[in-house]
């Protein structure tokens, strides 16, 4: 294990607050999509940038984890290479943008396109982790619905959109069922992704540092996307390869490129990206090599 | 009750048997002593002024306040008979879903001022499982006409509605899931006259069409003399005089009762 920086614990929180939120996580994976409360404490950037995601990975990061950070993706915006950095001082672990080569991961939004692995965590920030809280604001009465299972509620949303849009229109935070049990909100990844959390052999982890709540889908649990019978739920698809990689089957960002309406769509996940696109090219000089 | 319905009720028990109920706020009762039993098909009014208890009784019955004395027997839609302050938390807010409606006085208290018309009303159907859009919609359309909501409004949310439009479909949230029992509490009270008149209309014809059992609080006599079939009056949380509502009004025993009555501006 490298050098952590001096003066501060390992993983920047003290000893007494991992456990704390280790508790919390293990209670969490116990029952898979509960909110457990725990006690939320200050890191260094504000609520709301991901303190959740940063209090959940600092109390799991040990010497030997790889990490990787995204935001929307990306392993190069602001965000993702403030807290690769910030975890690579504070805990001397090792960081990396190779999906495969990561034990931990943690998100803003997508879950990667390389599929993931059993012994890999997923870490997401999440913003506001009541899936029924724009529908119902009384907390009390929301963790009332959840501990009697009457999830009618949240059909409404769902509702909703089908009756102003024609279809249902959710994209992102999409809600889902968790084990048959506790309705979750997948926190903002795209709808795209909701499929890759059924019975995936990764473990995840949500934190949710303004709101004091943290949950968990343990590998190989049943997550399904709600939706009506003659409405049933459909992720997002894209017509269009990537104007970078040519992948077919992601997840894509439009880029605009000027100012009279051109855009690119173009891969949200950049190590995908950069590997398909590379990999593209070695074909491509294979197959000049044998013209030659 | 009419005839007929007792013709068809096969079993002839009381919905609801309440002996010697009382909440108390503390010290103080709110509502003490009450008895009453409430037939399938049967209009209470409980009439009173503000303080008397009404809200308080009205609470207490659906359970909405904690039972602090005496006893409220329910019949359930499958026949049994239950102390209903003995039933867990989960299985009263069943009976809301299924067996209950509640009409509060402020619309607001009662809808979800945001979600359209349409989801307001479909939603007690999605809380009992339904999960056919298509059959919701439909259901929901139904009883807005039969509320007499203009189709087109269907994908407005009541934030937008007036006040009777509000009350209107508040009672069609209620009734869409067939409830055996519905509690009103002043439906009526504050909307101009007219709009008074078509409401207390439409919830009468409602009630003899579905065969509802309804226990409405007003402080309105003429409400309870429109669409009652008896009447409890009460005063200081107890009940002074209870009976046929045509009884109690044209020839009131408890002098509050008279005090009551005449009191009314005879236009």
């Amino acid at each position: 294990m490298s050098t952590a920086l001096p003066g501060y614990n390992v993983g920047y929180l003290d000893e007494q607050t991992k456990r704390m939120i280790r508790r919390a996580l293990l209670k969490a994976v116990a029952i898979p999509g509960f909110q457990v409360p725990f006690a939320s404490r200050e890191v260094p950037m504000p609520r709301g940038w991901g303190t959740g995601g940063v209090q959940v990975t600092a109390s799991i990061i040990g010497g030997d984890d790889v990490l990787k950070v995204i935001d929307q993706g990306a392993d190069d915006t602001t965000n993702a290479v403030s807290i690769r950095s910030f975890f690579a001082k504070v805990t001397g672990a090792s960081t990396t943008t190779c999906t495969e080569d990561a034990t931990i991961i943690q998100t803003r939004h997508r879950i990667p396109e390389a599929v993931l692995r059993e012994g890999q965590i997923m870490v997401y920030q999440v913003p506001i982790p009541e899936p029924l809280r724009f529908l119902e604001p009384r907390e009390a009465e929301t963790r009332r619905m959840h501990a009697l299972e009457e999830y009618g509620l949240i059909y409404v949303k769902l509702y909703e959109d089908i009756a102003k849009y024609g279809h249902i229109a959710t994209t992102y935070a999409y809600p889902v069922m968790v084990n048959g049990r506790y309705l979750m909100d997948p926190s903002p990844t795209p709808s795209f992704d909701n499929p890759k959390l059924h019975q995936s052999p990764a473990l995840h982890l949500y934190g949710a540092g303004r709101e004091k709540r943290i949950y968990a889908v343990p590998p190989y649990t049943d997550v399904v996307s709600l939706g009506f019978e003659d409405h049933p739920f459909e992720p997002q698809r894209f017509e269009q390869p990537c104007a970078v990689c040519g992948s077919t089957g992601v997840y894509l960002d439009e880029i605009i490129t000027d100012d009279a309406g051109g855009v690119m769509y173009a891969c949200s996940d950049t190590d995908h990206c950069e590997r398909a696109a590379a990999l593209a090219s070695a074909h491509i000089d294979d197959l000049e090599e044998a013209r030659a | 009750m009419t005839l007929e319905q007792l013709h068809f009720e096969p079993d002839r028990r009381p919905l609801l048997e309440v002996r010697g109920a009382g909440h108390s706020y503390g010290e103080r009762y709110g509502c003490r002593d009450v008895s009453f039993e409430l037939w399938p098909g049967e209009v209470l009014a409980v009439v009173g002024e503000s303080g008397s208890g009404k809200s308080t009784l009205l609470g207490m019955l659906s359970q909405r306040l904690k039972l602090s004395e005496g006893s409220v027997r329910y019949r359930l839609g499958d026949g049994d008979v239950v102390e209903l302050s003995e039933l867990s938390e989960s299985r009263v807010r069943r009976l809301w879903r299924t067996e209950w409606g509640f009409v509060h006085q402020n619309a607001a208290d009662g809808l979800r001022m945001h979600v359209s018309a349409g989801g307001n009303v479909g939603e007690p159907l999605m809380a009992t499982g339904w999960r056919h859009y298509g059959k919701i919609r439909a259901a929901a359309a139904e009883w807005l006409a039969r509320v007499e909501i203009p189709a087109d409004r269907i994908d407005d949310a009541p934030a937008t509605f007036s006040g009777g439009m509000r009350q209107r479909l508040q009672i069609a949230r209620n009734l869409v899931v067939s409830p055996r029992l519905v509690f009103m509490d002043e439906p009526t009270s504050g909307l101009d006259v007219s709009v008074q008149a078509r409401l207390l209309d439409l919830i009468r014809s409602l009630v003899a069409e579905l065969g509802l059992a309804v226990v409405i609080v007003t402080h309105d006599l003429a409400v309870a003399r429109l669409i009652s079939h008896r009447t409890l009056v009460m005063k200081d949380g107890r009940v002074v005089e209870s009976g046929l509502t045509d009884r109690v009004l044209d020839d009131p025993q408890a002098a509050y009762t008279q005090l009551l009555v005449s009191s009314i501006l005879q236009g």
